[in-house]
């Protein structure tokens, strides 16, 4: 055992001059003039873009990316200002926001929800973000959110289709572009009504977290709504690549549709699957087998290949919509990367812009204030057609399309085709619907940190 | 001091200053220049590298000294995180009522995964632990979502009962009013460094722990680990059950694990239940072996080194690229900028994975080997060889 030489003395000398040295930064202390987190003052203001750039939906976020550099060129005056000149708000003169050129910062969520708040807060920490957009998945959505509320600063979401995000996990920082599982619902329900006839069986495989719960639970409703019948809803597990063991009882149950609440790989392993056994050749109860995919991506299309030919599902945009937003925003798209824009892609395009275009009216980067400039905000030429921002949950009101599988594809990335663009009315709900939490969700009050 | 001999008594100091210094060690660079990039001295990431660093320090106490290698822990993190989480929403968000009982439901944990686990050794136990890991990890995804809240991750909501809540209690995870996520930012010229509350609080933990990990490396308990990674079947042959031994380090390890777990919700109110998926555990793996296996300090030295990776390389995207080479003619901006692109961003973990086969393969012992080749190369003093593996000089029991 070592002597050590503690003296009285020598203890309360250490003592004090720690004190001192822990006492000093105090005096230094900067900070408190800001009137919310990170105000830019220099002659830029940084955005965050949070995407997974690694892990599944790697290739969706690289996608988003791509988007979000392609919107802070149009801010900034660079390119051809894309969707821009056809945006009906006229606040950004193309010579960045508020005077303040636009910088970006970037980094990985890994789709995990630890990993994408802790690259959150290294950007609002260390970089100095006004805003953080992007993402993947809604659980990540919804942890990021959070985090923006607590740091004070806005949360523009990414690829988020839960009904949790504005439902009940709604924040007064946080704001949805893209559609929700409800919508996705009562956007496909009147059409597999039309094709498929309101005497239908249905039998749900679902993947078992929160999206797909939201997603069941949304597309049995509707469906059921106008006359079909559920016959079985089987949950599986989200690690599942061989779904062979939960379509081998379908054949027997009676049912006469299939309907794949999965997203991503799940589904297309499920859609392969349900190929392989021959569903789609089958005849039951007098009628053909049917499958239906609730939420599609161009990313999952590709890569179901051949098996989504004539499948049913919906999404929030589509790069072969014909209006002067999409054409705008695609040749812009196209001309810098070489291949269409994918549904991720522009909606967090439409959000960079959403964002720039509300500090702008706002005048300031305050949360608040581009809270509040937002809400209720009525706008169109992003690609959508005339949207609303509602007030009330931070979600954006649109049209919903309806797109199958294509039957002759023409190019590798003309893999759905449009069948049917929804009106925003027949899928517009109640702010306390109860999917959304009912009138236990609440935004809060917004937060500007500081 | 503390009953550590010198050199012991110098390792805590040196932790405790690198703890203490963080914020000014891991800003070298000033805030506006390029290198700005590569400071790593913000909260967040300081908060995670301590933490890890206790989740790491916990690991090694199991695989470092017993050499039984779980390939579960994370799920004791993830406990950890829930009970610090549940507690927030049914008290407050006084942190001092998660933590012990994030201590003490791991212990419960790791005690029954440790109890079933470690009735086989090797390549068996280690697919034990990662069996009940994944089980957990889907247990808290989906099926037990009314207690972990899934995907989604738990979180505190305003109609939360939280029954101790004061009117003027701060809003956020705090120590009787200290709020974690405040810090005092000290401007030095171009330099800036921060001062995180959460950071200092966890900082403070590590020391406790990282001594606790220095008494049990020393002592006899720690020497029975050491015979059992050495040579379990002469331990058997000599009379003596090397279960308790194992079941007990398996045990302190999770609660090292609750620990960690629950400061990350300590720092950051939310747990999710990726947090137990098996790449978290392999992850601790991978800092422990990078750091140096066996070593006191090893694995706090893996934890920074990952975490940095991590959080540092993966932003560093083309744009950042171009501005660092755009003194450069273009084509050779370009060039340059193609050679480092895959290493970087989105390539983080390809960096990572080169570094950790160099390390595997030119420093079995991890990082502390360099650092005593090192110090073997610039100093004349014939060093003892493997200075952790042999018995330290102990005072006679009858003294």
């Amino acid at each position: 055992m070592s002597k050590s030489t503690l003296t009285r003395r020598g203890v309360l000398k250490t003592g004090a001059v720690a004190g001192a040295t822990l006492a000093t930064p105090t005096i230094f202390t900067a900070g408190s003039a800001a009137a919310y987190t990170n105000e830019p003052t220099g002659s830029t203001v940084k955005f965050g873009f949070n995407v997974p750039q690694t892990g599944p939906y790697a290739e969706e976020g690289l996608d988003e990316l791509r988007a979000q550099e392609l919107a802070i060129e149009h801010i900034n005056g660079m390119g051809d200002g894309g969707a821009l000149n056809t945006f009906t708000s006229k606040a950004l003169g193309g010579d960045g926001v508020l005077g303040k050129k636009v910088e970006f910062v970037t980094g990985d969520t890994q789709t995990k929800s630890d990993a994408a708040r802790a690259s959150a807060k290294s950007m609002i920490e260390k970089d100095g973000v006004v805003m953080i957009n992007g993402g993947s998945s809604s659980g990540v959505a919804i942890a990021v959110q959070g985090l923006c509320q607590e740091a004070g600063i806005i949360f523009m979401a990414g690829l988020t289709h839960s009904n949790d995000t504005t439902g009940k996990d709604r924040k007064a920082n946080g704001f949805r572009h893209f559609f929700n599982a409800y919508m996705s619902a009562a956007a496909l329900a009147p059409v597999l009504n039309k094709e498929y006839g309101s005497d239908r069986r249905a039998y749900h495989l679902t993947a078992d977290y929160t999206w797909g719960w939201s997603q069941q639970e949304s597309i049995a409703a509707a469906t059921e709504a106008m006359g079909w019948q559920t016959v079985n809803n089987v949950l599986t597990p989200l690690a599942a690549t061989d779904f062979s063991s939960y379509i081998a009882p379908v054949l027997n149950s009676g049912a006469d549709v299939l309907v794949l609440n999965h997203y991503g790989g799940n589904m297309v392993n499920s859609l392969t699957n349900a190929i392989q056994f021959g569903l789609r050749d089958k005849q039951v109860n007098g009628k053909n087998f049917e499958i239906v995919v609730p939420l599609y991506s161009e990313l999952m299309a590709a890569g179901a290949g051949e098996n989504i030919k004539g499948v049913y599902g919906s999404m929030n945009w589509n790069w072969q919509l014909t209006d002067e937003g999409t054409k705008a925003f695609v040749q812009s798209f196209g001309q810098k990367y070489g291949r269409p824009p994918s549904n991720s892609a522009q909606t967090c395009y439409a959000q960079t812009i959403l964002y720039a275009d509300a500090a702008a009216r706002a005048g300031s980067f305050n949360p608040c204030a581009i809270a509040e400039a937002l809400e209720g905000f009525e706008f169109d030429g992003l690609g959508n057609g005339p949207t609303l921002y509602r007030a009330d949950d931070h979600q954006c009101f649109k049209d919903v399309l309806v797109m199958k599988g294509r039957d002759n594809p023409t190019s590798q990335y003309d893999t759905l085709e449009l069948v049917e663009k929804t009106p925003v009315a027949q899928v517009t709900y109640d702010a306390n619907h109860a999917m959304f939490g009912g009138d236990a969700a609440t935004l809060g009050t917004c937060n500007a940190g500081a | 001091m503390l009953g550590l001999n010198k050199k012991d008594t110098s390792l805590l100091l040196i932790v405790a200053g690198l703890a203490l210094f963080a914020p000014f060690l891991l800003n070298p660079f000033p805030a506006d220049s390029g290198l700005a990039q590569f400071n790593a001295g913000y909260p967040d990431l300081m908060q995670r590298f301590v933490i890890f660093g206790i989740f790491a320090i916990g690991f090694n106490i199991l695989f470092g000294l017993t050499g039984y290698l779980s390939f579960g822990h994370a799920a004791f993190l993830g406990v950890g995180s829930y009970c610090v989480v549940w507690m927030y929403k049914l008290v407050d968000y006084n942190v001092i009522w998660g933590l012990p009982l994030a201590i003490v439901v791991s212990a419960l944990f790791s005690l029954l995964i440790g109890f079933v686990s470690l009735r086989r050794s090797g390549i068996y136990f280690s697919i034990l632990t990662l069996a009940f890991a994944q089980m957990s990890f889907n247990l808290a995804y989906s099926v037990l979502t009314p207690i972990t809240n899934g995907e989604t991750g738990l979180q505190v909501y305003s109609n939360d009962p939280q029954v101790l809540l004061g009117a003027t209690e701060p809003n956020a995870p705090h120590l009787f009013g200290i709020v974690m996520n405040q810090s005092k930012t000290l401007s030095m010229g171009a330099w800036e460094f921060t001062f995180n509350n959460g950071y200092y609080f966890c900082a403070v933990i590590l020391m406790v722990v990282f001594y606790l990990a220095i008494r049990i490396f020393r002592s006899p308990f720690g020497m029975m680990l050491r015979a059992v990674k050495t040579n379990q079947t002469r331990m058997n042959y000599t009379g003596l059950s090397p279960r308790p031994y194992t079941l007990a380090a398996f045990v302190i390890s999770g609660m090292y694990a609750g620990l960690a777990g629950g400061l990350m919700a300590a720092m950051d109110p939310l747990a999710g239940a990726e947090r137990m998926q098996w790449t978290a555990s392999g992850e601790v793996v991978l800092m422990t072996i990078l750091g140096g296996a066996g070593t006191l300090l090893g694995p706090v030295l893996g934890a920074g080194f990952i975490k940095y990776f991590e959080n540092i390389f993966s932003k560093i995207n083309d744009g950042v690229l171009h501005s660092w080479f755009s003194f450069l003619p273009d084509g050779m901006e370009n060039l340059l900028v193609g050679i480092v692109h895959p290493f970087v961003g989105k390539g983080w973990h390809l960096t990572l994975g080169l570094l950790f086969m160099a390390v595997v393969i030119f420093l079995p012992g991890g990082l502390m080997e360099g650092g005593e080749r090192l110090k073997k190369r610039f100093s004349k003093t014939p060093e003892v060889k493997d200075p952790e593996h042999r018995p330290e000089d102990k005072p006679h029991v009858a003294e």
